[in-house]
């Protein structure tokens, strides 16, 4: 009755799915079944819920309402659905990244003394980018630098600092348009106020400010949060680590982390490794500790230190299931409240750090900056204590992990490309003029149990590779490759294609380069105004021969990211279900169609995996041709 | 013979039946492919509102149906066997006669294309996709019983 495999293409994640199954454990699989039929109105986007007249519908059949009692009518309605999500996603990406920047003001204090200035280049690079005079102590710069970061924030007039890391062109359209982001906090805000009862009408300036706000987090909030936690935790350099739940030890203490914000996970890594717990973990009859990660956190730890990763989205449930993890230690985002009772199923402790994430009678134990190592190591205490706890029987860790390689970053993309001398994305854009590169594609995003798990993601990939596309991948998408092998230099023979092949092999790299967490799609950014920088593929990142995808997205935070990537002129596709924004054909059009012309990139939405990979491939070829470039090398 | 029935008190008025319905009698079979139809499929059953209660309301295929009675082109007829009334489209001529006469106004008009529509219990199916749609159960399909409706 049960297939399995259609729940997911993952042999690990099947068979714990099979162990739910025996033992009448639920998962989001079983719980998605149950939510059927799910409402045609809010999967359509014309369900209004904003004030109290409401909730109002609007007959999608066009017999009944058009409007709501206020008047809305479904492009409305739509687009201010559309436009709350946004602002959340941004609100959350920029939210991470206010923390993460408070950190290092407590850090240039001297009370978050378990943290440093670990990248001192790029420490002194963001100053000067600041404007700070780099002369000084670092304390002192990192005082300076923290607080125009924290800045950034609560600015009300002219522009984000980091806008002007894009290509002037861009900087141009932008403006042209006034959606260059002045505060990151005030995009969010005037986002929201936009879609209160009786404010904006216009479909069109809906999205116009949904753009400037998620503009505000792709080149605001995500990229405070990759740069600094690179420069107070440390740049990832490339890294080899495992992936999926095989990683889990029988005969460890299983410690996972998982959320998204690795200020503590990074002093849980750092922990793991204090000779007086693990002499703790053996007394208690383990044979060491074992910190695994689920989500974002497990990329940022993943990228760091090499930490392996026990899954992606969809698995966190069955990390659990396996029987054999201690403690769970979660932080923001991505934590599904599902978790819970899942927990109390098993002995394992399900801990909360953050304040702004909590479950009723779970423990909290929270996280300070200033007493970081404290709570770590208080954290993994538990998790020794409760090994004891262990119902043998019922562990059943599926044997199913695979290698791969993280840890790349613009900086380091520019001396794998160049060298360490002369660091530089020359070749890189030399490979894509040349034809031997058909271009890039970033593939991102989530799992979605409304369709096959890692299948769209992997589909994709595949097929992308094979027509000599380099894949940049961040989040829960790049864990789904990486259980695939797709993240391991070995995989170009196998599943690349010919020019892709000459250069994985020629400079040592996967097919497929693990950028880091959603935060991280930040790097993509930045690594695309490099290539406009170095020359020869046009003048704004719009031209570049390159497309995005969030194949099985589920987030709000996804819609951000997408929105910053169509508004950073990228040709982006969305998977599993659209936008709920189906019940407006002004409103589709516009995102699908009429936004190409405007801001350079626009929506598609799709729901076949080599159907998506067909149409990035003819945008590439499209932009390719507008360059005139040469034809590709192997076709 | 079964029927469709409704427990009112769990109707919440999403109106998801109507959707399901409307997608069940189009082309496509697909709610995000439905709305670029070139003729709209309509929903052969409204959710009908009246003081506190919301009504499901769809043909009831009755045994003494008038609006065979009113039909002068001959298109509808009762079908004993299968216990429902039928409809022919070839010889619909479009008066509205039947639309007029249901007292439960469970026939509706569809004026593009001047033929109108009414429940025919997903006959296609195992069971009609409203049954299926209703996140609440009110919806029931089931065997005809004698309902006392003095209680």
């Amino acid at each position: 009755m049960d297939n399995f495999k259609e729940k997911s293409i993952d042999i690990a994640t099947q068979e714990v799915l099979k162990k739910a199954k025996k033992e009448n454990i639920k998962t989001a699989w079983d719980r998605l079944e149950l939510q059927q039929p799910q409402c045609g109105f809010g999967q359509l986007g014309i369900c209004c819920t904003v004030c109290n007249m409401g909730p109002c519908r609007i007959d999608p059949f066009g017999e009944g309402a058009q409007v709501g009692v206020c008047g809305a009518n479904a492009d409305t309605i739509t687009a201010r659905n559309l436009a709350r999500k946004i602002a959340v996603g941004a609100s959350a990406h920029s939210d991470h990244g206010r923390d993460v920047a408070h950190t290092l003001s407590l850090l240039s204090e001297g009370h978050a003394h378990d943290y440093g200035i670990l990248d001192i280049d790029k420490f002194k690079n963001l100053a000067l980018e600041f404007g700070i005079d780099v002369s000084k102590t670092k304390e002192q710069i990192a005082k300076e630098l923290s607080k125009k970061l924290l800045e950034e924030f609560g600015k009300q007039e002219g522009e984000l600092i980091f806008c002007k890391r894009a290509p002037k062109k861009r900087q141009q359209i932008w403006k042209k348009l006034n959606i260059t982001p002045r505060g990151i906090d005030r995009e969010v805000v005037e986002l929201l106020h936009t879609t209160t009862m009786g404010v904006d009408n216009d479909y069109k300036n809906i999205i116009n400010t949904g753009l400037r706000c998620a503009l505000s987090d792709g080149w605001g909030g995500s990229m405070i949060a990759t740069d600094v936690q690179d420069i107070i935790l440390g740049s990832p350099l490339p890294v080899r680590g495992k992936v999926n739940l095989g990683v889990l030890k029988q005969d460890c203490v299983n410690i996972v982390v998982h959320g998204h914000e690795p200020i503590l996970s990074e002093m849980v890594v750092k922990a793991s490794k204090d000779p007086e717990l693990l002499k703790l973990a053996k007394s208690a009859g383990a044979e060491g500790l074992n910190l695994a990660g689920i989500c974002c956190t497990a990329n940022e730890v993943l990228m760091r230190h090499g930490i392996p990763v026990a899954g992606n989205f969809l698995q966190q449930e069955l990390a659990i299931i396996t029987g054999a993890v201690e403690v769970m230690m979660v932080d923001v985002q991505c934590i599904m409240p599902a978790l819970q009772e899942l927990a109390s199923c098993f002995h394992t402790k399900l801990i909360t750090t953050n304040p702004k994430a909590r479950f009723p009678g779970v423990t909290h134990i929270e996280f300070q900056p200033q007493k970081a190592y404290e709570v770590a190591k208080k954290i993994i205490e538990l998790g020794i204590e409760n090994f004891a706890n262990r119902n043998k029987e019922r562990v059943d860790i599926p044997q199913h992990e695979m290698d791969l390689v993280a840890g790349f970053t613009k900086e380091v993309v520019f001396q794998i490309l160049g060298g360490r001398y002369r660091a530089t994305y020359e070749p890189l854009n030399e490979a894509i003029i040349s034809g031997r590169l058909r271009g890039l594609a970033g593939v991102v995003g989530c799992n979605n149990p409304k369709q096959t798990h890692d299948y769209f993601h992997t589909t994709l990939v595949k097929e992308l590779i094979k027509n000599d596309v380099l894949v940049l991948q961040t989040g829960c998408s790049a864990i789904a490759c990486a259980k695939q092998g797709l993240l391991i230099p070995e995989a170009a023979k196998t599943y690349a294609g010919k020019g892709l092949q000459e250069i994985c092999e020629a400079v040592g790299i996967p097919p497929v380069l693990h950028l880091g967490s959603c935060v991280d799609n930040s790097r993509i950014l930045t690594a695309a105004s490099y290539i406009i920088q170095e020359g020869g593929l046009g003048e704004d990142l719009a031209d570049i021969p390159a497309a995005g995808c969030a194949p099985e997205w589920m987030s709000e935070k996804a819609i951000t990211i997408g929105f910053y990537f169509v508004a950073s002129g990228v040709y982006t596709i969305f998977g599993a279900s659209p936008f709920a924004t189906l019940g407006s054909k002004n409103l589709t059009d516009y995102l699908t169609k009429d936004l190409e012309e405007i801001v350079g990139g626009r929506f598609e939405f799709c729901d076949d995996p080599l159907e998506m990979a067909k149409l990035m491939i003819a945008h590439i070829d499209k932009k390719r041709k507008a360059l005139n470039l040469k034809p590709v090398m192997y076709s | 013979m079964k029927q469709l029935y409704y427990e009112v008190k769990k109707c919440l008025g999403c109106k998801s039946c109507e959707i399901a319905c409307a997608i069940a009698h189009s082309v496509s079979g697909d709610l995000f492919k439905v709305l670029k139809e070139e003729v709209l499929s309509l929903p052969r059953k409204k959710v009908l509102h009246l003081k506190d209660k919301n009504y499901p309301v769809s043909c009831r295929h009755c045994k003494a149906p008038i609006c065979v009675d009113a039909c002068m082109a001959a298109a509808l007829i009762f079908d004993k066997e299968k216990g429902m009334v039928l409809h022919d489209q070839t010889r619909c001529v479009g008066c509205w006669m039947c639309v007029m006469v249901c007292p439960y106004s469970a026939i509706r008009p569809n004026i593009k294309t001047k033929i109108p529509v009414r429940c025919d219990k997903c006959k296609d199916k195992d069971e009609p996709s409203c049954v299926k749609a209703c996140p609440t159960g009110a919806v029931i399909w089931q065997e005809e019983i004698l309902i006392d409706t003095k209680k």
